[in-house]
């Protein structure tokens, strides 16, 4: 009786949400997206992820649609809010696939809830192109889900990005091998810090600081006057959002203001500039994008043509770069049989707004930027694992 | 303790419902099933609360403590080579010391300071598993199973099928008879002689044994699992709101709480992706005002209307 109860009211269910999605033409394609709308990734998604899908769809559907042998197939986006939640990640890919039938399915946001939902896209044979997924486990998940794609690299790759970055600031005798580091105690920090610390070792660096703070820490006084003490020459630290835009905050308070000044993720949000302003200038971030190059500028252009927002300068060009390897995977395969686009996808290389992208025996785009530098008012690569167009870093000086 | 008619009636018809809904994966709708497993998933997390809150009136916010203790346990049981299976009775017995601990330090305080002690002991632990994970240098897990989702629903049926011999066990038993006289006023129970403390920390650790294994269960469905993720507050949250519409007053209370919340839920997150809190918080409000007493109150009350009207013909 209940579950009789389930299915008539899961069907009038089934019939809402198809009522409820803008009536699209007959042959259009179906585009899933799932991201957070709300909860604690919602801030990063929409300065990464949602704008990408909206100026992804309107450029596909500004030129016409999407070349499927012979005839152009407009896209229609049907999105999702997984809250993020895992389980709502699962449950709405599910729905994408069966409820909705749509063609093929966006990676969706961040390292979590993309693994989560990787068994889904597996199941249904939908091509998997990650941009926010971080992992030192690629091997094995590529393994298990083949048709798994990694496009932002590694946490080794961009510790190693800011030793190598350091390392040559120190060749060119702009500063010392003392360095002060700090990290989130959190998944990422704390991954990223156990990545640096060998890596500074074996270059030569001393950590004359290390401390990690929890997450969501307000006054972060105490860790930037630690690290003041210990007088550096280089300051890192493997940090979130919110704790970025406060170490940075701290550091001009206490006049903290080594030669190299690192602070992870945001740093690369066109808001860290919007905030700090010309004290912004020479701090250096996890991320980079090659901002001089025309395909970069031409995207930023219509980003914030279309969405009235800047990207940022790390995972918003390689979100777009993953779409774009989709369509033109489905254009050169001929045809929408996610099969034969897994198929084209393994097979090919691909021309990006982030550059030719091509992929290792683990799926993975081994060519990355890792690390970024404010200069100029624009977040400039100046460490990769093989990019083109990286600029020196330049030695940071004060706060004003 | 001897079974009548009615016991065995009412036994059938579970065992005949949980049988009907175990053949949910034969129908092979993938979408039907992933609802199933949310619905299985918090039907058995908002009985099980039901257990202990509804005859103490303890609101308890601790689900997610529980529900992620099982998940970790899960998670670094299988990094170190145990079988998936092992974990389980772990994470029950690690659930149960937990409920216990707490038990013995709180649940001699009443009202408002154990629902703020439940609601910051998932924050707690989130942060004691954040600062192991910060001195060991270990991230996040990777529970990599062959486990497919309809293993893990019928896991869950198997779990809720305990649950719900156990709540009616209790209920006929002398531990259930005393729960009810503490609901109803723990001073009188006290001066019946009834070791008021002793009875709650049983029943706290059912519900959190019980909430642990579900936590076990679910982690090879997640695959990656990482502080933030397992120890979500909005999952303690979501039990109980489930099992206040459905009425804790009865033991198939929850359920009916649970489906329809679930359905309405996947409804507005289907239909009105950009809008799911604000219709989130409207049926909250329409709960409270319309249905202060839940589901159960209100098919009781329908019940009774009938009786009168029969009374009076």
């Amino acid at each position: 009786m209940k579950r009789r109860e389930l299915f008539g009211l899961a069907a009038s269910m089934a019939l809402a949400a198809g009522l409820a999605g803008p009536a699209a033409a007959q042959d259009a394609l179906k585009i899933g997206a799932v991201g957070p709308k709300t909860g604690p990734l919602a801030g990063g998604a929409a300065v990464t992820f949602w704008p990408n899908v909206q100026l992804w769809a309107h450029d596909v559907n500004e030129a016409g649609g999407i070349d499927v042998g012979g005839t152009k197939r407009m896209v229609e986006i049907i999105e999702y809010d997984d809250q993020t939640n895992p389980g709502e990640t699962i449950k709405a890919v599910q729905r994408l696939a069966t409820q909705d039938e749509a063609d093929f399915i966006l990676a969706p946001y961040g390292t979590g809830l993309n693994i989560a939902s990787a068994p889904i896209f597996e199941r249904y044979g939908y091509p998997m192109v990650t941009h926010t997924a971080i992992s030192d486990q690629i091997e094995d998940l590529s393994g298990k889900f083949p048709n798994m794609y990694f496009l932002l690299g590694g946490a080794t790759g961009l510790a190693g990005g800011v030793v190598e970055v350091l390392s040559q600031m120190r060749e060119a005798g702009e500063i010392g091998s003392s360095v002060a580091m700090v990290n989130v105690a959190d998944a990422f920090g704390i991954e990223l810090a156990e990545a640096a610390r060998p890596q500074f070792e074996a270059a030569g660096f001393d950590i004359v600081y290390d401390s990690s703070y929890p997450l969501g820490t307000q006054d972060l006084s105490p860790v930037i006057n630690g690290a003041k003490d210990a007088n550096p020459d280089a300051f890192v630290a493997w940090s979130y959002p919110p704790d970025t835009f406060g170490l940075t905050e701290q550091a001009q308070i206490a006049g903290l203001a080594p030669k190299a000044f690192y602070t992870a993720v945001a740093t690369a949000f066109p808001a860290y500039a919007g905030r700090f302003g010309a004290a912004a200038e020479g701090v250096l971030g996890a991320g980079g994008v090659y901002a001089d190059g025309d395909a970069f500028k031409d995207y930023a252009a219509r980003h914030e043509a279309v969405t009235g927002a800047k990207p940022d300068y790390w995972a918003s060009a390689p979100a777009y770069a993953s779409f774009q390897i989709l369509q033109m995977a489905i254009e050169g395969a001929g045809t929408t049989d996610k099969a034969a686009v897994a198929e084209y996808i393994a097979n090919n290389d691909f021309d990006t707004v982030i550059g030719p992208i091509s992929w290792d025996e683990n799926n993975s785009n081994a060519e990355y930027w890792t690390v970024g530098q404010w200069q100029g008012g624009v977040f400039k690569g100046v460490a990769s694992t093989g990019r083109d167009g990286a600029v020196p870093a330049q030695p940071k000086t004060g706060w004003e | 303790m001897s079974m009548t008619k009615r016991d065995w009636q009412s036994i059938t018809l579970s065992a005949v419902l949980l049988a009907v809904a175990a053949c949910l994966p034969l129908t092979g709708d993938a979408y039907m099933l992933s609802i199933g497993i949310t619905i299985a998933m918090y039907a058995v997390l908002a009985t099980s609360w039901a257990l202990f809150s509804g005859p103490t009136h303890y609101i308890s916010l601790a689900t997610a403590a529980f529900f992620g203790l099982g998940t970790y346990t899960t998670a670094i049981g299988i990094e170190n080579g145990l079988n998936y299976w092992a974990t389980l009775p772990i994470a029950a017995v690690l659930g149960a010391v937990l409920a216990a601990l707490v038990g013995l330090a709180t649940l001699r305080l009443s009202g408002v300071y154990f629902v703020i002690f439940t609601l910051g002991l998932a924050e707690l632990v989130r942060q004691v598993v954040t600062w192991g994970q910060n001195v060991s240098g270990q991230k996040g897990l990777y529970v990599l199973t062959d486990i497919t989702e309809v293993h893990i629903y019928w896991q869950l049926l198997v779990l809720g099928g305990i649950v719900y011999l156990t709540g009616w066990a209790i209920g006929r038993s002398r531990l259930g008879f005393a729960l009810r006289i503490i609901g109803d006023d723990e001073e009188v129970a006290r001066h019946s002689g009834i070791n008021t403390s002793r009875a709650k920390i049983l029943l706290f650790m059912v519900s959190g044994a019980t909430a642990a294994v579900v936590g076990s269960m679910l982690a090879p469905r997640y695959i990656y699992i990482e502080p933030a993720l397992a120890f979500t507050p909005m999952l303690s949250f979501l039990v109980v709101i489930m099992a206040l519409l459905g009425g804790t007053g009865r033991l198939w209370g929850p359920l009916v709480g649970v489906i329809p919340f679930t359905l309405l839920w996947e409804a507005i997150s289907a239909s009105f992706p950009n809008q799911t809190t604000l219709l989130l918080g409207l049926s909250f409000l329409v709960i409270v005002y319309l249905l202060p007493r839940g589901f159960v109150g209100l098919i009781e009350s329908g019940k009774r209307r009938m009786r009168e009207r029969e009374a009076f013909a």
